[in-house]
This record gives structure tokens, C-alpha cells and sequence, in this order.
């Protein structure tokens, strides 16, 4: 200090700082608590998890013969299960939403956009059950004629036909995934929705005044600006679809199976969770807790790969 | 390049009938648009009077004027980007090498890629900056017998290869915005258009970047014909060959539309307005 005089009024460094320090401890208590949360959830599930852990060792993921009364668990049919739904999910949502949002933000005149996308966030909230309920009812029963016709066309098909081959099932790995599908599309078109309309009018312009058509344009300027913003939305939807337990549990058919036929019943984690908690005791039980801690991981690392991939997707625009 | 005038029609459309021809201001040259006539609106709002403008060839013609007086308005006509904007409407005729820019048949992709544009903002891509360059020709289905070599021509035409020959696959945010504006320049170029227009191209850059692309504008007029709006009348002065005035009438209802007040050789212009507008606008006095 190389003055006697108080500072003037406006300069209070010491109250702002107050401020600041309670602010910065608010803020990391939050985030701390949240991962303490995730944290003992983790622990104490694999705690209760561990006597099947320890029972099964490794095979517990290696295998895939789930045989409560035999004392048997196996996790792998229900994690290929859930991968393939998730992926039939994905195939059928992403294009969808992206279509869909694109629509929107680039073709439907204003009044229309706002209907669809009000209908889209509506959708998305409706319960999940609503939509296992309509895919027993309704989806599973139209859908089996559908199948037969896929099966019998694709049959000769090398490689592919495998795939699409064996008896129809109105319940089955398939019937689930377009079910997650019609979940998880509302959430991903909203994403992207909002992604795409951050796109600067600038870059637009600019692709369309060089001659672009408006796929061009898309292709050209609005595609590379969401592309790491579209990938987070893929992954969030991803995570989604994983972790549906009731939808898909009510059409996926029940049967701890690995079998490439889409067409067939098959089984998932979540939905083995909640069809068989409640008769479960002892090392059974166990088991259960132990595919939600495989499950809990499944989602994690997908999220952490989303995180990822947005990541090194910023850096680069930003390089 | 250039000089292959390529025509927007396979079949010619005939020009409908104006009340004025349009005037071309002295020293203008052969004209590449005749404007007639013309009226723009904004759904109901009219933006634009009865502009009658000869623009021509292998010229810089400046369009000055208040702010909000139409001078981008006009610019996008030229090129037709305000067909984008939903509810707009152009009456009169804007004629491009004698044919009716709007008329029946024609394809407002091709007018935009004889008629390119550099933008007030730079605007490059997210993509590198070879991409940027190189986006307008795959687009336009432009064949070249080699992209580096025409990525390498454009970005020397825009006097930036020499700064980014040794990063062409580096974002082109990673360069400064007087850079990002040459790269704009060097990604029009590269569709090898006829008429370059450029709405205040260096009114977000610093004195010494504006230098440059004033030095690079009246290079760049040797092979095109470029228009540019600006709100600098010492830009004006310095670049342009023609200088049109527009300023913006109020009506009795309270409407304000703008109007083209006049265009003449740009010395002419500055020196001796025949306008009174034209006058006080130059000397700083507004009307
Ligand atoms: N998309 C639009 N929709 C409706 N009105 C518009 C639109 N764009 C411009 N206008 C109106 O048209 C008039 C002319 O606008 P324009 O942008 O052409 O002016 P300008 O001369 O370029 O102004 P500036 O020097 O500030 O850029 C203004 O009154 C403006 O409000
Ligand atoms: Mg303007």
C-alpha cells in the first residue's frame, strides 16, 4: 500500500471474495456429494453382488447358462441381449431423429415446426410402460407376418440371412429393439433439434451462396458443426436403451439365450432384474445385484466414451 | 473463369417490359446487370423502391448509404440468396447478361455460383481450411484436373498461401479473422464465379487486414466484376469505380423504404453530387 486513504467505494476486493469462497464451497459440495452418491451405490452394490461374484468367478461373464434352481448364473445371453437391442435401437432411432430434426430445423415452415416439436417433447415423456403395454398389445401381434416375410426373403441371403432365419416370435430381440427405437427417438430428434439450430446462419449462408443445394448445405455446414453435439445425443439415447427395463422386459420374449436370430426371443439385463427380484433370495439374489453392477458399468463407459468423443471433438474445431 | 459467360438458361427468356431502362452511370463499361425497376418486399414491408442501376463488367461498384436503407437487400437480390427468407417477393427485372435473373426456369443454385459472396462476418466452415476451399467446386461438380492445384490458385489469388501453404489441414478457426475473410475470399473464388459480391467484407477486421483485401479487391478486378456495400467512404473511394447512393425515404404513413438517390463515377460522385442527399451524406451532414 503506498496510500493512507481508504480506496474508494466499488473497490470492496475482501467482500466479493466472500462471496466467491462460499459460492466455490457450495459448488464442490454438490459435486462432491454427487459423486459420493455414485460411489457408495457402486460399493454397496457390488458388495451384495459379491457372494455370486465369488460363487461364479469369471464365468459369471464368460458364461451364458442362467440356472437359478441349478445355482447356476451366467451373464453373458443378457449382455448380448441388451448390446444387440440397443444396437437394433440405434439403427432404426439414429437416422429417425437426425431426419426428423433436420426436417424441423431446415424445412418445415415455423408454424408446423412448432406442432412437431411440442408432439416430439410430449412423446418423450411419456411413461415407459406405455410403450411395453402397446408393443405386447398391439406390436408384437402385427409384427410376426412381418417377420415371416423378412425371414423368407432374406433366408438365401449369405450371412444376412442367419440373422433374419428360425421360427418368428412376435417377442423378441427385435420387437424390443424397435421399441427402445420409438423410446429413445423423441430424446435423440430433440437433441439434435437444438444441436442443429445452433449452427450460425453465417456458415449456412455462406454454403448456399457458393452454390450448394440444401443437402449440401447440411452436408457441408450444418453436419460438421454438430457432429461431436450429434454423437453425445447418440450416446445419451444409447445409455437410454440400455438401461430400459420395463418396455423392452414385456416384449423381448424371456429366454437367457445367445442365438443370432433377431427374429427369436432373447433376454436383457434390466429386464431379468425386474421379472426375477422378486422370487430371488440367497445367491440368486445376488446375482440379480450383480448384473445391475454390470449394467451400471455398461452405462458408464458408454457415457465416458460420449464424453470422449465430444471432447476430442471440441479440441479439433477449436485447433 | 470469368470470361466463359455461361449462360443460366438453356433456352433464353425474354425480358418483360420496363418502364426505364436501366442507367448505366458513365464509366461503367458493358453491363453485367441492368436492374429496372425494382421493388423488394419483406411480406408486406417494402424494402426497396424502384432502384434503376447498371452494374458493369470487370468493375468494383461500392453501394454507400445510412444504415438500414436496403444496401444488403439489393446485394442479395443480385444473387437471389433472399429467396431463402420465407415471405419475400421482388417486383421489376434484374437482368444478367441480358437475361431475367428471376424469370421462369431459372436455377437459383447456378445464379449462386456465378454470383458468389463474401459475407459481413467471416464465415469459414468448421472443416480445414484446404476443405473450405475446396467445398464450392466438389459441390458444383467442378472437375479440375487437380483440387490441390486450384485450393493453391484460389488461396493465392486471395493473398493467403503464403500465410497457411505449410497448415492446410488445420481448422480454419484456427485463423485470424482478417485470414478467415481472405479464406472466404479464396473459397468464393475457387467456383471460378463472374461477379463477386461482398457486403461490408472488412467491417469486422483491423485497419492493416482491410488494407489487404482492398489491395486484393482491386486485383481481383481484373478478372471479375465485384460489388460491395460499405459504410467507409474512404473504402469507397479507394476501391470503387462506381459509387451508388441509397438512402432511405420516409413515406406519409411513416414507412421507410430505401431508394437508389444516384450513381456515378465514383470521383464524380464525391467530388460533385448531383443530389443534395447525396451531398450531405458525403460531408457527414445526415438527411
Ligand atoms: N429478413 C428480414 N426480414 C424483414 N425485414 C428485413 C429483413 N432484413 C432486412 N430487413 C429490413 O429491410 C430494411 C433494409 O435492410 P438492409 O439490411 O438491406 O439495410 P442495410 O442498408 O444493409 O443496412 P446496414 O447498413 O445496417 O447493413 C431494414 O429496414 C430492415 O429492417
Ligand atoms: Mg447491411
Amino acid at each position: 500500500m503506498t496510500t493512507t486513504t481508504p480506496p474508494p467505494t466499488g473497490l470492496q476486493p475482501a467482500r466479493s471474495a466472500r462471496g466467491d469462497t462460499a459460492f466455490r464451497a457450495a459448488s464442490f459440495l454438490c459435486g462432491f456429494t454427487v459423486l459420493a452418491i455414485l460411489g457408495l451405490i457402486a460399493v454397496s452394490m457390488t458388495q451384495k453382488a459379491l457372494p455370486a461374484l465369488q460363487a461364479e468367478g469369471l464365468g459369471f461373464l464368460t458364461s451364458a447358462r442362467w440356472a437359478p434352481n441349478e445355482g447356476r448364473f451366467g451373464a453373458l445371453a443378457f449382455i448380448y441381449g441388451t448390446m444387440v437391442i440397443s444396437a437394433i435401437a440405434l439403427v432404426f432411432a439414429v437416422p429417425v431423429s437426425i431426419g426428423i430434426a433436420l426436417f424441423l430445423t431446415e424445412v418445415a415452415p415455423r408454424r408446423l415446426r412448432k406442432v412437431v416439436s411440442y408432439v416430439i417433447d410430449l412423446l418423450a415423456a411419456v411413461p415407459s410402460v406405455v410403450y411395453g403395454l402397446w408393443g405386447v398389445l398391439v406390436l408384437s401381434a402385427v409384427i410376426v407376418d412381418a417377420y415371416d416375410a423378412v425371414g423368407r426373403v432374406l433366408a438365401p441371403v449369405p450371412l444376412v440371412g442367419r440373422l433374419f432365419e428360425g421360427p418368428a416370435n412376435g417377442r423378441s430381440l427385435f420387437t424390443a429393439g424397435l421399441i427402445l427405437a420409438l423410446m429413445i427417438t423423441p430424446i435423440i430428434t430433440a437433441i439434435t433439434r437444438e444441436i442443429f439450430d445452433t449452427v450460425p446462419q453465417g456458415q449456412k449462408e455462406a454454403a448456399v451462396a457458393l452454390g450448394a443445394t440444401r443437402w449440401e448445405m447440411i452436408r457441408g455446414a450444418v453436419f460438421p458443426h454438430s457432429r461431436s453435439g450429434m454423437v453425445g445425443a447418440v450416446m445419451l439415447g444409447l445409455g437410454r436403451a440400455m438401461g430400459e427395463t420395463i418396455a423392452a422386459a414385456l416384449v423381448i420374449g424371456s429366454s437367457p439365450r445367445i442365438s443370432a436370430q433377431l427374429f427369436g426371443p432373447g433376454d436383457a439385463l434390466p429386464s431379468v432384474i425386474a421379472f426375477q427380484f422378486g422370487e430371488a433370495s440367497g445367491t440368486y439374489r445376488s446375482a440379480l445385484i450383480a448384473l445391475g453392477v454390470i449394467l451400471f458399468a455398461m452405462t458408464i463407459i458408454v457415457n465416458m466414451a460420449a464424453r470422449v468423443i465430444v471432447n476430442r471433438g471440441q479440441e479439433a474445431r477449436a485447433a | 473463369m470469368s470470361d466463359t459467360q455461361t449462360t443460366l438458361l438453356n433456352t433464353p427468356n425474354t425480358a418483360p417490359e420496363v418502364r426505364n431502362p436501366a442507367e448505366l452511370p458513365a464509366d461503367a463499361g458493358e453491363p453485367v446487370f441492368e436492374v429496372s425497376d425494382l421493388d423488394f418486399f419483406y411480406g408486406s414491408f417494402r424494402a426497396l423502391r424502384d432502384v434503376n442501376l447498371g452494374i458493369g463488367r470487370r468493375r468494383v461498384t461500392a453501394l454507400i448509404g445510412p444504415s438500414g436503407c436496403g444496401k444488403s437487400t439489393f446485394l442479395r437480390c443480385l444473387n437471389r440468396m433472399n429467396d431463402l427468407i420465407p415471405g419475400t417477393r421482388v417486383d421489376g427485372r434484374i437482368a444478367y447478361h441480358g437475361q431475367d435473373l428471376y424469370g421462369q426456369g431459372v436455377d437459383p443454385i447456378e445464379v449462386r455460383r456465378q454470383i458468389g459472396m463474401v459475407f459481413q462476418k467471416p464465415n469459414p466452415f468448421p472443416k480445414s481450411i484446404y476443405d473450405n476451399v475446396a467445398f464450392g467446386p466438389k459441390v458444383n461438380g467442378l472437375k479440375p484436373k487437380s483440387m490441390d492445384d486450384l485450393v493453391e490458385e484460389s488461396l493465392r489469388r486471395a493473398a493467403l498461401w503464403d500465410e497457411v501453404k505449410d497448415k492446410l489441414k488445420q481448422s480454419a478457426f484456427s485463423l485470424s479473422g482478417g485470414q478467415q475473410q481472405r479464406l472466404c475470399i479464396a473459397r468464393a473464388i475457387a467456383v471460378r464465379p463472374d461477379v463477386i459480391l461482398m457486403d461490408e467484407p472488412c467491417s469486422a477486421l483491423d485497419p492493416i487486414a482491410t488494407i489487404r483485401i482492398e489491395e486484393l479487391m482491386v486485383e481481383l478486378k481484373q478478372d471479375y466484376t465485384i460489388v460491395i456495400v460499405t459504410h467507409n467512404m474512404q473504402q469507397a473511394a479507394r476501391v470503387s469505380d462506381v459509387t451508388a447512393f441509397f438512402t432511405a425515404e420516409v413515406d406519409d404513413a411513416g414507412h421507410r423504404t430505401g431508394v437508389l438517390v444516384e450513381a456515378d463515377a465514383t470521383s464524380a460522385l464525391f467530388t460533385s453530387p448531383k443530389d443534395q442527399r447525396t451531398d450531405d451524406y458525403i460531408t457527414g451532414r445526415f438527411g
